[in-house]
């Protein structure tokens, strides 16, 4: 599994993603999120255990961000693993997700 | 081996007419230091010599001048300033690579010898020990644009960066690519300072297909790279990515000025320059000539320029390709204008003009015939030939003229030098050098006149106190004149200085025994008397001149040249040297004339006036020996007697009088026959007539016989002295 359901509630789903968010893993967890995305209200995503995202991952979460605004639902990241980080600062995508990135302490800023 | 010694000679020509090139502009920039068109010349002008020292191996001028270029391309970017100091040591850097480069020609197997080594070295500490402080500060004027930027904050201007715009296709990811891993790259090129993720084309609800690309990115990318390199980051990319790379705009004045200084050498399409100076890459150009293809199609009779679709395309600024586009008319207007100059031999144009000359001979000699056999129906083709002759005379002589404006900027060194070595401040004015005249003529002229010019420098011109003492603008200043004065050129130097003393002149003359004690000298024959032999005036002999050599030698030479030197001074006002000289060496249009069966030809532009005998306008006093014309007095020859004197002359009723002037002064020759114009070929009598006085040489004419050419400024002293 690429996901992982952690808490399912009408007004609260915890969604944890598992290892990593690559095109090899994205047509799987794009099934597995969208499903979600329809049927709950507020979608969180739990970062912590993407070990690697690429391109088609943080399309991906584009597509989320884009799709629960479009559906106003209310999705949200959270614990942003240190490669997500990296990543979205690369591509200065950190304003548009807006959401809180906390930096872990064995973290480098970049 | 001829042929490497050819193109050797060559390369010295070109060297030494770029170093004179570029001590001209040295000199102007004296004057005008921000003057960038004088900065921008000097700088190809040293740069040229660097390349072609490159192209024949010559690496001890190369490594020499570029440390010059270095300076001159720092100064040409306003990174350093130009001053005194640095243009003194830019001249002695010119004289330097010119003793580099005559070493190099004459012994190119053996190594520098270590004075030049030395004197290289020192100046290069000159050059380069103040580039290091000025370059600190160069630094640190950029410095802070890139601080600023490296605070990864918001990016406050952009202008400094590359903007790059990536359009991943559909399949990119399918096809393997990942965008992040050229941000990724790129980013070890230089500093990314925004990112701008787009995504236009991301379907809504279920029609996303994650594994497909919908990503666009556009980038603010600061890099000292070139285009090329950061095009090549994309390299792996190309095909499933449109890319678009526009330079920032500060890169723009670069492109700009590079396309200023791309060499003319031949004309280039508009994608040939853009390319050359990295403006666009070979991808750029592809692709928009593919688009011009396209649209030709669909629209035949209108094809966009190339420029055009590059502005479309975004991939370059629309001020760089207007630049471009006049670079590029530019180099066309000067391919045509140097296509109209060939460099020949001076020899060659000389065995031209010899021709040209016997064609005139032989013409005139055809002309004889047809009168003498009285061939009507010939001689309209003979008129015609005539006509043809002097035009290819004219025209001849015309190649070998130049204008003498180079060997007047020549003098601009001899007076910034010589005046920093007398203490004297000393402005050298320049006036008519577009006047045209014989090569030939401008060599030999050439030293008269730095003598006359060191003279000025040296004893006309005070020194500045004594000028200010004097009620004098503490600055001296020397013109030098020259203009065209009917088939003369009249070369004037005038000084503002003390003007000749005449007391002096005379005691001096005096003392070495030139002229009697009890002289009768006008003004004008004192001032003569400094182009005698043994005369200077100078207490004090100093390098320059006054060693009471050389005026003498200067009137000799102009002389030779049959010409005249005349003085004229104003005490505390100054002196000027008018030198007249004729145009040509070759050929002159003559008068001819007859005296006791013998033929003169005197130079056309000579005569006056021609009077006969019985017109009752002029009659000889033979008691005073004058001739009075028209109630005026003038000295006289008598040509037939002069020449031939146990001969007496035939005293007829025909004879005429010939009224010749040579600058102020007037004379009569009287002479039997009056033969009229003739175009005269002057060759040059051999070393034993040397001492000759009245004639300067001979012509042959159209019936093979010789007539000599009068000297009439040596006749008119003689018949001076006579009356």
């Amino acid at each position: 599994m690429t996901i992982n359901v952690k808490k399912q509630g009408d007004t609260d789903t915890q969604i944890a993603i598992c290892n990593e968010m690559t095109i090899y893993t994205a047509l799987e967890q794009t099934n597995a999120l969208s499903p979600h995305l329809k049927a709950e209200q507020t979608l969180q995503l739990d970062l912590s255990d993407v070990s690697e995202i690429d391109s088609a991952g943080i399309q991906l979460l584009i597509y989320m961000k884009r799709e629960a605004s479009r559906l106003n639902k209310q999705f949200s990241l959270v614990n942003h693993s240190q490669a997500v980080v990296d990543v979205m600062e690369l591509l200065g995508l950190v304003s548009f997700f807006g959401d809180p990135i906390i930096i872990s302490s064995n973290g480098n800023e970049s | 081996m001829s042929d490497m010694d050819a193109v050797l000679v060559t390369f010295t020509q070109e060297a030494k007419e770029l170093l004179g090139e570029m001590e001209e502009s040295l000199l102007v920039l004296e004057d005008k230091p921000d003057d960038s068109e004088t900065i921008d010349s000097l700088f190809r002008a040293i740069h040229t010599v660097k390349g072609s020292s490159g192209l024949f191996g010559f690496n001890d001028i190369v490594a020499f001048t570029h440390e010059a270029e270095t300076v001159l391309d720092q100064v040409r970017h306003g990174e350093k300033a130009i001053n005194d100091q640095l243009i003194s040591t830019l001249l002695n850097c010119r004289d330097h690579i010119e003793k580099l480069v005559d070493h190099c020609i004459e012994s190119s197997d053996q190594a520098l010898p270590d004075e030049l080594v030395s004197a290289g070295e020192a100046l290069i500490f000159q050059l380069t020990g103040k580039q290091a402080d000025d370059n600190s500060l160069a630094v640190l004027d950029e410095n802070p644009e890139s601080t600023v930027l490296e605070g990864m904050g918001e990016p406050g201007d952009l202008s400094n960066s590359w903007i790059i715009a990536l359009e991943f296709k559909i399949d990119a990811f399918r096809m393997g690519v990942d965008p992040l891993s050229f941000l990724r790259y790129l980013k070890t090129l230089g500093d990314i300072q925004k990112v701008l993720v787009l995504t236009p084309e991301l379907p809504e609800g279920g029609e996303f297909d994650p594994e497909s690309c919908y990503l666009h990115c556009k980038i603010a990318f600061v890099s000292d790279e070139d285009k090329q390199t950061i095009e090549d980051v994309f390299e792996f990319a190309e095909d499933d990515c449109v890319i678009n790379i526009l330079p920032p705009n500060s890169k723009v004045e670069e492109y700009l000025s590079l396309l200023e200084n791309l060499p003319d050498l031949h004309v280039q399409r508009l994608g040939g320059i853009l390319l050359e100076v990295g403006v666009l890459t070979k991808n750029d150009i592809a692709r928009a000539v593919q688009a011009q293809t396209i649209s030709d199609e669909v629209n035949s009779d209108d094809t966009k320029p190339l420029g055009k679709i590059l502005i479309e395309q975004q991939v370059v600024h629309p001020v760089v390709v207007d630049g471009a586009l006049k670079k590029q008319e530019k180099i066309k207007q000067k391919v045509a204008v140097e296509a109209n100059y060939i460099r020949v031999d001076s020899g060659k144009l000389g065995q031209l003009i010899n021709l040209v000359g016997e064609l005139v001979i032989s013409g005139a000699g055809m002309d004889l015939m047809v009168e003498r056999h009285g061939l009507s129906d010939v001689e309209e083709v003979a008129a015609t030939m005539t006509t043809l002759v002097s035009n290819i005379r004219d025209t001849a002589l015309e190649l070998r003229m130049v204008p003498i404006g180079e060997t007047f900027s020549r003098f601009r060194r001899v007076v910034r030098d010589v005046s920093n070595e007398l203490n004297k401040n000393i402005e050298l004015q320049i006036t008519g050098g577009e006047t045209e005249l014989d090569k030939m003529v401008v060599e030999k002229i050439n030293d008269p006149l730095t003598h006359l010019i060191r003279n000025s420098l040296d004893h006309g011109i005070e020194p500045p106190e004594q000028r200010l003492q004097a009620g004098k603008p503490a600055k001296g200043i020397i013109q030098l004149n020259a203009y065209h004065d009917s088939g003369h050129i009249v070369i004037q130097i005038k000084d503002n200085g003390a003007g000749l003393d005449s007391e002096k002149i005379l005691a001096k003359a005096i003392t070495n025994g030139i002229i009697p004690e009890d002289h009768n000298l006008t003004q004008q024959e004192t001032f003569n008397l400094i182009f005698a032999a043994g005369l200077s005036t100078k207490a004090q002999a100093s390098d320059l001149s006054g060693r009471g050599v050389g005026m003498d030698v200067v009137k000799r030479n102009i002389e030779a040249l049959r010409g005249t030197v005349e003085i004229d001074s104003v005490p505390g006002e100054g002196t000027t040297f008018t030198i007249q000289l004729p145009l040509t060496l070759a050929i002159i249009d003559g008068f001819m004339v007859e005296a006791a069966s013998e033929r003169y030809v005197i130079p056309l532009s000579m005569v006056e006036e021609c009077v006969e005998m019985n017109s009752g306008e002029w009659a000889i006093d033979e008691v005073m020996n004058y001739v009075n014309l028209r109630g005026v007095a003038m000295p006289y020859l008598r040509m037939a007697e002069y020449f031939n004197a146990e001969r007496k002359a035939v005293s007829s009723d025909r004879q005429s009088l010939v009224v010749v002037r040579s600058g102020q002064n007037k004379a009569g020759l009287v002479v039997d026959e009056l033969h009229g114009e003739h175009q005269t070929v002057i060759k040059p009598l051999g070393k034993v007539f040397e001492n000759l006085r009245g004639l300067t040489g001979a012509t042959v004419l159209g019936d093979g016989n010789v007539a000599l050419i009068l000297d009439i400024q040596g006749l008119i002293q003689t018949a001076t002295k006579n009356g």
